[in-house]
């Protein structure tokens, strides 16, 4: 690949070559994504759009400021933050995987995808605990205990947008996990060595990459904003 | 079918650089790096500046579109595919720039209509709940002159 891109005079739609230098599947997944990126996309904008038509909201800083075992302590942001760090580390184990299923090493790939399975389950299991413990202070859809950040009362706008688009997302990391676990299953079964290649891994990797991009914008938009 | 046998053998042979272990983890330090500042950012020092807050926003959003690039040129390999790929992604992407602009213009008139135009909603929506306002304590006698 690197020679033909590099040789520049490829005349790539003139027939009898892949013109975009990739299996089908592969395509296909980007495409996929493109409208998935675009789905996300109306449901933040549509989040932006409310807040901007708003004249107060909660401080994210007052609201987000528990973490497991620390009883009452203030630490804003310290939960999310290690949710953000699971979700990039596991974005890691993936392309490790990715890299592995390129050298054909089925110990390697089966060892990263394990790592990126539990990475996975860490995030929901540790976005579970979040709702559990905002639905305990009395936040749900349609009901929201927050004050906005100049003390009058928000209305549920708040929480109905961080559960839809936080579920939204924790659903797309479960699939990611249930993806990831039957590749490995594929993996461990020598599916992809009798193929010869490991390209699925790298299909399943652009989608947990995928959720792992989308979580950067709502960690943004929930979060900091 | 010559044609998927070279792409795939392409791919099994890996190309050079796109999967060297050192990049990927450079990647994830630069990322990790953003993300620490960011926290650091928004937990100790935007508090402090509430009147800054659209530019600490404009700094969130330069971190976040920097994170995005990473992951999607690195992570996710798109800047090692040739440039074909790159624009059948990149050019439908831009439609978001139309689509945040229009919404959140979109949302900010309706605000300033609404704040024109209906004073109640303006008020209960500025007023201070009293219960939960102690320092907000001189103007908590709003409510009670208009209820």
């Amino acid at each position: 690949m690197a020679q033909t891109a590099v040789a520049g005079k490829q005349r790539w739609w003139d027939g009898g070559k892949s013109p975009f230098n990739v299996e089908y599947g592969k395509l296909m997944m980007w495409y996929f994504l493109m409208s998935d990126a675009f789905t996300f996309g109306a449901f933040l904008i549509s989040y932006g759009t409310v807040r901007f038509a708003s004249n107060g909201w909660p401080d994210p800083n007052e609201v987000f400021s528990s973490v497991p075992f620390m009883g009452h302590a203030h630490m804003p942001l310290v939960f999310v933050s290690i949710m953000t760090f699971i979700l990039i580390a596991s974005s890691v184990t993936m392309v490790l995987a990715v890299g592995e299923g390129h050298a054909n090493n089925r110990k390697g790939v089966m060892k990263y995808m394990i790592l990126t399975i539990i990475g996975g389950l860490m995030f929901l299991g540790c976005q579970a605990w979040e709702w559990h413990h905002l639905h305990e202070q009395g936040a749900w859809w349609g009901r929201n205990p927050f004050n906005n950040f100049d003390g009058s009362p928000a209305s549920t706008n708040f929480t109905n947008f961080f559960f839809t688009i936080t579920g939204f997302h924790g659903f797309h990391v479960l699939s990611g996990v249930v993806i990831n676990i039957i590749m490995l299953i594929m993996t461990w079964k020598g599916v992809f060595d009798r193929k010869g290649h490991y390209l699925m891994i790298e299909k399943a990797g652009l989608y947990w990459h995928f959720v792992d991009l989308v979580w950067v914008f709502v960690f943004t938009c929930f979060y900091l904003f | 079918m010559e044609t998927f046998e070279s792409v795939k053998q392409s791919h099994a042979e890996g190309d050079g650089h796109g999967f060297d272990r050192s990049a990927i983890w450079r990647t994830f330090w630069i990322l990790l790096v953003i993300t620490v500042v960011e926290l650091i950012v928004g937990m100790f020092i935007a508090p402090h500046f509430h009147s800054l807050k659209i530019w600490f926003n404009v700094l969130y959003i330069i971190f976040t579109l920097a994170k995005a690039f990473y992951i999607i040129a690195e992570f996710m390999h798109l800047g090692h595919e040739i440039k074909n790929l790159v624009m059948t992604i990149a050019i439908p992407a831009l439609l978001f720039i139309w689509f945040i602009t229009a919404f959140l213009w979109d949302g900010n008139s309706y605000k300033n209509l609404k704040n024109t135009y209906d004073p109640y909603s303006l008020e209960r929506t500025t007023t201070p709940v009293q219960k939960t306002a102690p320092a907000h304590g001189h103007e908590a006698e709003k409510p009670g002159a208009v209820h």
